[in-house]
């Protein structure tokens, strides 16, 4: 059977502000009729994907197609899209219909065909009555149905949607996630919709993509996202997790917590370092018993309306529980964990890696600084070099001046018994560390490696 | 309560000192004497005058010149000036706040300073200098206004009002038409009228680009006429009119800046 043709496809799109990377070499391809996210945390890049496929940023490189045509060139007014804001952008001159019939009027239509499909576009929204009054007079909510309403109206192929709902209460934006869903089934068009709330996006979506840092990190249903994620960022980014370190000791069994689990998982190799993600309601806590893999003690419980979370400290190793059954703090429990509940991720990196270059047999140069490092031999000076260093060897400093470099945290990850963090560097190179202090996002550091823990290696090729 | 008295007493003091001689020109224009500071017995003879007689023939001139010369440089002012804040505002913001400080510099500036530069301007491009000229450099010193006036609006229109434009299907110009210019109207006024004042008003400027050729506007006609030994009479009756128009003009822009602030 021959693949439908996508009716959008973005290949190799990257998009620079400056010589700041927005979009990093995206590429996708968006079926006809389907409900899109694309979701991500701010700034990483989400908007700017939709403002290039509605064509208000033009693509540094790369091509868009659009239903078998290459629009990366196309302006704005010529593309079979319409987008919908966050901040709704209706034109305050004009009330409710003039701001739904704005694109009716410029196709030129005759008053009748736009009484019609003005009136079938506010029933869908459910603003019918609402024509004559003055947008500045409408609610938030209001607003944002006339927005949808002169969106639809032009019957565009692709709608696209900016974070329509982000700046209203979380009531009306259920009600109004429920009612877009509708619409996209009874418009039968496709749905392109930007979010930073994954709840949001797991309700509302045929595919869900994940993005951070401008790439995309995963594309997937919403339950091969939720249930399978690719790597640690979509695991922390989606719903609540358990990311643990892992040893895969051979196929279907894997190390971790100081116990060794069955998993259903295979072709990693054996004894590969790999991270370990486990839901917290994939996890039974009972009392202490023989069928425990884990034991434990709880440290705290939450009430949280369906259930209890609780955090059970076994082994060292902090593990987040959900369950309808409350254990008190204190209590010795014992967990478990079905093999196909547990999902194997390989690791990204198992130690920091850096270009470098060998100064002389006892210096290195690389983040843009010089480090001192024990003395090399068998390798030139001057020569280009690869260095190592182990995540947990890097020291941070509160004090930024007595780090030999600078970084700002830019993501923090818990691993059960330690923080992974990602520092990006002043060079904008990220460097990644293990540490038990508690660093928040956007915090300021100092980094410092001392000599012994730097690796140089001699470049193989 | 003490306090009070003393603060309005102040307060209209002040005014009146302000206001005193515009008082006594209007008060005495309504009499026919000669000489200002004496009361002949109410009359609007001077009004009738100001308009009938043949003598006052070249006031009325210069009166319609100072009109005429006020609306075409408004206007022009008006179009350069909205589309320059449109593309300042559209500029990236280094470019932006070196560009808003040239445009202040000529309203910080003397109007002599532009009134000589403007002349030797002319001068050294031969150009003979009249009505054009004239109005070419009320054009000059009002556009920094008008883009004053323009850009807040500017600032204060959704950012994505334009690019919705776009989306639903208008080219640049048909969105810059239909959702840009109405955005900014009341800032495009403002500007207008503030415009209409100012061209009015000035003199410094105008003495210097009006050449020889015997054109002649309200301010250096008045000039020309005080330094030949006493001010026409008429004068009285002309000086009121203006002011009252003057004042129905900026009673007008300030109840637009209100009536845009109620609805903001």
């Amino acid at each position: 059977m021959q693949e439908e043709k996508p009716i959008i496809e973005l290949k190799n799109v990257t998009k620079l502000f400056g010589n700041k990377i927005a979009l990093d070499n995206v590429s996708l391809k968006v079926k006809k009729g389907e409900f899109i996210t694309v979701l991500g945390p701010s700034g990483c890049g989400k908007t700017t994907l939709l403002r290039l496929i509605a064509g208000f940023h033009a693509a540094s490189n790369g091509e868009i197609w659009m239903s078998g045509k290459e629009i990366t060139q196309t302006p704005p007014y010529m593309r079979p899209v319409n987008t919908v804001f966050q901040n709704y952008a209706l034109f305050p001159h004009l009330n409710v219909y003039d701001n739904i019939a704005f694109g009716l009027k410029l196709k030129k239509m005759t008053g009748k065909e736009i009484e019609k499909k003005l009136k079938s576009a506010l029933r869908m929204v459910g603003m019918t009555d609402y024509e004559y009054r003055d947008v500045d007079s409408l609610s938030g909510g209001q607003q944002q149905r006339v927005a949808i309403a002169r969106a639809i109206v032009n019957e565009p192929q692709v709608l696209l949607l900016d974070e329509p709902l982000a700046a209203l209460d979380l009531k009306m934006r259920k009600d109004m996630q429920l009612e877009l869903k509708d619409m996209h089934k009874t418009l039968g068009i496709t749905f392109v919709y930007v979010t930073h709330d994954q709840e949001e996006a797991l309700t509302l979506s045929d595919t869900i993509v994940v993005m951070s840092e401008g790439k995309i990190q995963q594309i997937g249903s919403p339950t091969d996202i939720y249930n399978e994620p690719q790597n640690s960022f979509v695991a922390d980014f989606i719903g609540e997790s358990n990311i643990l370190n892992g040893m895969m000791v051979h196929d279907g069994l894997v190390h971790f917590c100081n116990a060794d689990f069955e998993c259903v998982d295979k072709g990693f190799g054996k004894n590969t370092q790999v991270d370990v993600v486990i839901r917290p309601e994939d996890l039974y806590i009972f009392p202490v018993s023989d069928v425990a893999q884990l034991v434990g003690v709880v440290q705290s419980t939450i009430f949280k309306g369906v259930h209890y979370e609780m955090t059970v400290l076994c082994d060292g190793y902090e593990i987040l529980v959900q369950d309808y059954h409350q254990f008190g703090v204190n209590t010795e429990v014992g967990l478990l964990v079905k093999p196909f509940d547990i999902q194997i991720m390989k690791k990204e990196r198992i130690c920091n890696t850096f270009k470098g270059k060998l100064l002389d047999t006892s210096h290195v140069e690389f983040l843009g600084c010089t480090f001192e490092c024990f003395p090399v031999s068998g390798i030139e000076e001057g020569a280009e070099v690869k260095v190592e260093v182990d995540f947990s060897d890097i020291i941070l400093q509160d004090n930024e001046e007595d780090g030999m470099l600078t970084g700002e945290v830019n993501f923090i990850l818990y691993k059960g018994d330690h923080y992974h963090l990602t520092i990006r560097s002043d060079w904008d190179e990220d460097v990644f560390v293990d540490t038990n202090d508690i660093w928040d996002d956007g915090d300021r550091v100092g980094i410092s490696i001392p000599p012994p823990v730097v690796r140089v290696i001699k470049m193989t090729d | 309560m003490v306090k009070k008295i003393f603060a309005q007493t102040y307060l209209w003091l002040l005014l009146l000192l302000l206001y005193s001689p515009i008082v006594i020109i209007i008060v005495y224009s309504f009499t026919e004497s000669k000489v200002l500071g004496n009361w002949t017995g109410f009359s609007l003879g001077l009004y009738k005058s100001l308009f009938v007689n043949t003598e006052n023939h070249s006031l009325i001139k210069a009166l319609i010149n100072t009109v005429t010369i006020a609306l075409f440089a408004s206007t022009v002012s008006t179009v350069l000036g909205s589309l320059a804040a449109i593309g300042l505002y559209d500029m990236k913001s280094r470019w932006r706040k070196i560009i808003s400080m040239i445009n202040s510099i000529p309203i910080l500036n003397g109007d002599i300073i532009i009134g000589i530069s403007l002349f030797l301007l002319f001068v050294s491009l031969g150009i003979t200098q009249g009505y054009i000229t004239v109005v070419l450099a009320h054009i000059t010193f009002c556009t920094p206004y008008v883009v004053l006036c323009v850009l807040p609006r500017l600032k204060q229109m959704n950012q994505n009002t334009y690019e919705a434009a776009l989306d639903l299907g208008a080219t640049p110009l048909q969105a810059l038409w239909k959702v840009i210019i109405p955005e900014i109207r009341p800032g495009m006024i403002s500007g207008f009228i503030l415009s209409l004042t100012l061209s009015i008003d000035d003199f410094a400027v105008t003495v210097f680009t009006i050449g020889n050729q015997g054109l002649e506007t309200l301010s250096t006609y008045i000039y020309a006429d005080a330094r030949k030994g006493g001010l026409t009479p008429e004068l009285r009756p002309l000086t009121t009119i203006i002011f009252l128009m003057v004042l129905v003009l900026l009673v007008i822009i300030n109840f637009r800046i209100k009536s845009v602030k109620k609805k903001d």
